[in-house]
């Protein structure tokens, strides 16, 4: 380093400077969010809260038909979108013979992705809640949650499918199984832990929408009294319980108190995701 | 071949191209979801375009929808805010992204970069309302404080919120690009006794110039499509854009006025054209990120 003029030296210090300052922004800010909303959050965050159903007579602030509406809109989109993605994922894998058509279908899932949620929550009101009749409800939110997270489900799939050898495939087909016994027997075993991977990503990624589902699911929160009632009526998740008490109700307390909620929830579905991938390595 | 094993091989082809067809219909799902959103879009968003009239819709600077006399609906102020706002935050945003994932790739020690990158997961997961709640709690406050506002919910505190909420993204592509870049090129470069540093910067880094544009491209589809977080901070006032002013963007013009407006009103379905100009916009991002890729690919 003696020989390089000033100005090379200076140089090199202050950009190694600059690259550590950056990332040590990148953490502050993290460190920061996550200060600001436990501290805030978690005092107001009471037991009761947890418990009850909202009351305006009694005085009541509750969030409990929240927490079981996000439950209800991550269950039902998984259980629809699940099948859906990895079927679509096994098509492009392993069975489609045209790559016009797989090159259609994977510029439609690219597609999908980039399409902002306001944008699904605006469709999804239309076609679910007009078109169909149904209102806002649950079950307007889970479809359009499930267009929404369809293409995570199939990237993610698809990126397991392919790590599974091909001499499996070859082993498998030249026994005399079919195609569907091969995949069902082999491929898709194999590549569970993708598959595992690709839900906990949409978990996380139904658990922090809202405005996908301000205009579809809606933002009531009364306990439905059934499985039945709670698809069929309108029902606020916790983001957007969070959205209507800081802006509309200005009680910025509780908002707090259900973003702590919400950066417990980020920080259990980032780390799940992390052991998946981890085990997913090892094989 | 006997009776039982002919049966047998039926029951076989039958399954067999049932499940084929099964797979088939999942993947032209996703076709199906797209042509639905577009059709939906365009047609629910070119009546009260028509109604409007095209140039008047796009560059009229006023919009006053509900006044009682002589209605205007002009969405100038909204894509004006929407490109100034994505620009802000990828101005902001791209910098610090792009010196981070430099850093991850190049000068951090393993142990350290892997805690780097959590923090930069972690950030990309936490929801919209939540970067919303922190901004209008704590940077709305700051921004009236430190340019003496009576309001802080401006366009400059949107910038700020869209450009930590573009972060993630940006390290991961650009990082991803970082480290694609030849073991060879950057050896070469240090034998000819360049350091380190002259080496990651005017070596590394326009070796992965094309997926560094990447990277930025897609922080401008984030940023572009955001609602809430900036519902929360930008105030959500038609003006047109300053940066000390209360600003409404194309996906909050959307968002702040689709509870009120009467089902069936020119009001409403202008909501819906806002849509169809923003949906536009998305797609032209995705067509320029789709080139870049298969260029990418052949080049």
């Amino acid at each position: 380093m003696e020989q390089l003029s000033l100005h090379r030296r200076m140089y090199d210090r202050g950009l190694r400077l600059l690259l550590r300052l950056a990332a040590a922004l990148v953490c502050a800010l993290l460190a920061g969010l996550i200060g600001v909303i436990f501290l805030q959050g978690l005092p107001n965050l009471t037991w009761a809260m947890l418990t009850s159903e909202p009351s305006v007579i009694r005085n009541i602030t509750g969030i409990l038909p929240n927490i079981l509406n996000t439950v209800a809109l991550v269950a039902g989109t998984l259980l629809i979108a699940l099948p859906l993605g990895v079927g679509a994922a096994i098509y492009l894998t392993e069975y489609a013979a045209s790559h016009r058509l797989a090159a259609v279908i994977e510029f439609a899932a690219e597609t999908l992705t980039g399409i902002p949620s306001i944008l699904y929550g605006l469709v999804g009101m239309l076609f679910f809640c007009q078109k169909l009749g149904w209102g806002s409800s649950i079950r307007a939110g889970i479809l359009t949650l499930v267009i929404m997270i369809l293409p995570t489900i199939v990237r993610t799939t698809q990126e397991s499918l392919k790590t599974v050898p091909q001499s499996y495939r070859e082993a498998a087909l030249g026994l005399g199984s079919g195609k569907w016994r091969m995949i069902r027997t082999l491929v898709l075993p194999a590549s569970v832990d993708g598959i595992v991977t690709g839900c906990i990503l949409a978990v996380g990624r139904i658990v922090g929408e809202s405005a996908a589902l301000l205009y579809t699911a809606g933002s009531a929160a009364v306990l439905a009294r059934s499985l039945g009632e709670l698809l069929t009526t309108s029902g606020g998740s916790l983001t957007v319980a969070l959205y209507m008490y800081s802006m509309e109700r200005g009680k910025i307390e509780v908002g707090f108190a259900i973003a702590s909620i919400l950066m417990v929830l980020t920080l259990l579905i980032d780390l799940s995701a992390k052991l998946v991938g981890r085990k997913l390595r090892r094989n | 071949m006997d009776a039982l094993e002919a049966k047998y091989a039926a029951a076989k082809r039958y399954s067999e191209t049932a499940m084929g067809l099964v797979f088939l219909l999942c993947g032209v799902l996703a076709v199906a979801f797209v042509l639905l959103i577009s059709a939906y879009l365009i047609l629910s968003g070119l009546p009260a375009i028509r109604e409007v009239g095209l140039l008047d819709f796009l560059f009229g600077p006023v919009w006053a929808p509900t006044h009682k006399t002589e209605p205007q609906f002009g969405i100038l102020p909204f894509i004006l805010t929407s490109v100034y706002g994505t620009a802000g935050a990828v101005a902001v945003g791209v910098p610090v992204g792009f010196l981070t994932a430099m850093f991850l790739s190049k000068l951090a020690p393993r142990r350290l970069a892997a805690v780097v990158r959590t923090a930069v997961d972690l950030l990309s997961g936490i929801p919209s309302v939540v970067y919303g709640l922190v901004g209008m709690t704590v940077l709305v406050p700051a921004v009236r404080r430190v340019f003496r506002l009576p309001s802080g919910a401006t366009l400059l505190a949107a910038i700020l919120v869209l450009s930590v909420m573009i972060l993630p993204s940006i390290i991961s592509v650009s990082e991803t690009a970082l480290n694609a870049v030849p073991r060879e090129y950057e050896e070469a470069s240090l034998a000819l006794g360049a350091t380190e540093t002259e080496t990651w910067f005017r070596v590394s880094a326009p070796a992965a110039s094309s997926g560094i544009a990447a990277a930025v491209v897609l922080g401008i589809g984030r940023a572009i499509g955001e609602a809430m977080a900036i519902m929360m901070v930008a105030g959500n006032v038609a003006n047109m854009p300053g940066l000390f002013k209360s600003v409404r963007f194309l996906t909050t013009a959307i968002a702040s006025e689709m509870s009120y407006a009467g089902v069936g009103s020119l009001q409403r379905s202008a909501l819906y054209s806002i849509a169809l100009v923003l949906f536009l916009f998305i797609m032209l991002i995705n067509v320029i990120l789709n080139l870049w890729f298969k260029n990418k690919r052949e080049g």
